[in-house]
């Protein structure tokens, strides 16, 4: 099985699709409580294209029933990615037993906001390189800013 | 006792287990005894890929479970035990004799179990199987995650539904 990684992004641009036309590539979204539909509606705030994710939610399912439910939603046309919120989340779980049924499935866990709206943006590309991109870009959004660099300086 | 929590869930390692009661126990081992997950290499790395790197997870056939328990319960680090379902904890709990606490995590929906709280579904012989544990002197709660209140045996059966 591979696994998405942000340190090896592959060649080439940036992802980003500039006028290029949308493509109908979708993914999933699972985790837990209302992550999914949450994080889908910021991005169709920003970007206009909740139609692109899938939500799903583990909330009160056992094991069997997030794997059962999520295999059903990735069987849908032109699912290519699974996104989930952790790592260690029954939805992780279940996305790894799904990636060895189907191996043209690519996961991608920890998943941000900065990752979704990059999925939606890049242009076409393997599934692969386009969860690349989008781990890029999630990792690059994630940020420290303390309040002493902040301050003013002087008087 | 180094195992600070015997836990019932059919999820086995999540998020609850490793970041919910992770974190407040400061656990640094799981115990995961299941014997389908025990017998396969596959199962075990996808679980163990579930946990941070500093936590060790030991996987245990119920009679591996019973073998090594004593080693886990004084191990100097500290650690939460994981079944799948109650006869697994149940026989643990009875080859052992040194389980003193239960803790019900997740029991989810099944053909034949009766909904008793939000995350906690039971057969009539789960049921059973749950008084017995009680009546050999065996604390069972009910607690999903840390911040929950625990529920008594007694107060999650007389429950009926979302709580």
């Amino acid at each position: 099985m591979s696994e998405s990684s942000g340190s090896d992004s592959g060649s080439g641009g940036s992802g980003r699709s500039g006028t290029r036309p949308p493509t109908d590539r979708r993914a999933l979204v699972a985790g837990h409580a209302d992550f999914a539909t949450g994080i889908i509606s910021a991005v169709a705030q920003i970007a206009g294209r909740p139609e692109v994710f899938l939500p799903f939610s583990n909330r009160d399912l056992s094991a069997k029933d997030v794997e059962k439910q999520m295999r059903e939603l990735v069987s849908q046309p032109n699912v290519t990615t699974i996104f989930t919120d952790l790592p260690a989340g029954s939805c992780t779980m279940a996305a790894r037993r799904l990636l060895r049924e189907r191996p043209d499935l690519v996961l991608v866990t920890g998943a941000n906001l900065a990752t979704l709206l990059e999925f939606v943006f890049s242009e076409p590309m393997t599934p692969g390189d386009t969860a690349r991109y989008a781990v890029e870009r999630g990792r690059t959004a994630l940020a420290t800013v303390e309040g002493s660099a902040e301050a003013p300086r002087g008087n | 006792m180094a195992i600070e929590l015997y836990r019932i869930d059919d999820r086995l390692i999540h998020g609850q287990v490793v970041v919910g009661w992770g974190q407040p126990l400061a656990l640094e081992f799981i115990v995961l005894v299941d014997d389908e997950v025990a017998a396969s290499e596959w199962e075990q790395e996808l679980y163990r890929m579930g946990v941070p790197p500093e936590m060790g997870v030991h996987f245990d056939s119920l009679t591996g479970a019973a073998e090594n328990l004593l080693r886990y319960q004084t191990d100097d680090r500290r650690g939460l035990l994981l079944t799948a379902d109650i006869p697994t904890m149940a026989q643990l709990c009875d080859t052992s004799g040194s389980i003193k606490r239960v803790n019900i995590g997740g029991i989810h929906h099944r053909p034949g179990r009766v909904q008793r709280l939000r995350y906690v579904f039971l057969s009539p012989q789960e049921e059973d199987a749950l008084r017995a544990l009680e009546s050999r002197g065996i604390e069972v709660t009910a607690q999903d995650v840390p911040a929950a209140r625990p529920l008594a045996l007694g107060e999650m059966l007389s429950a009926e539904g979302v709580r």
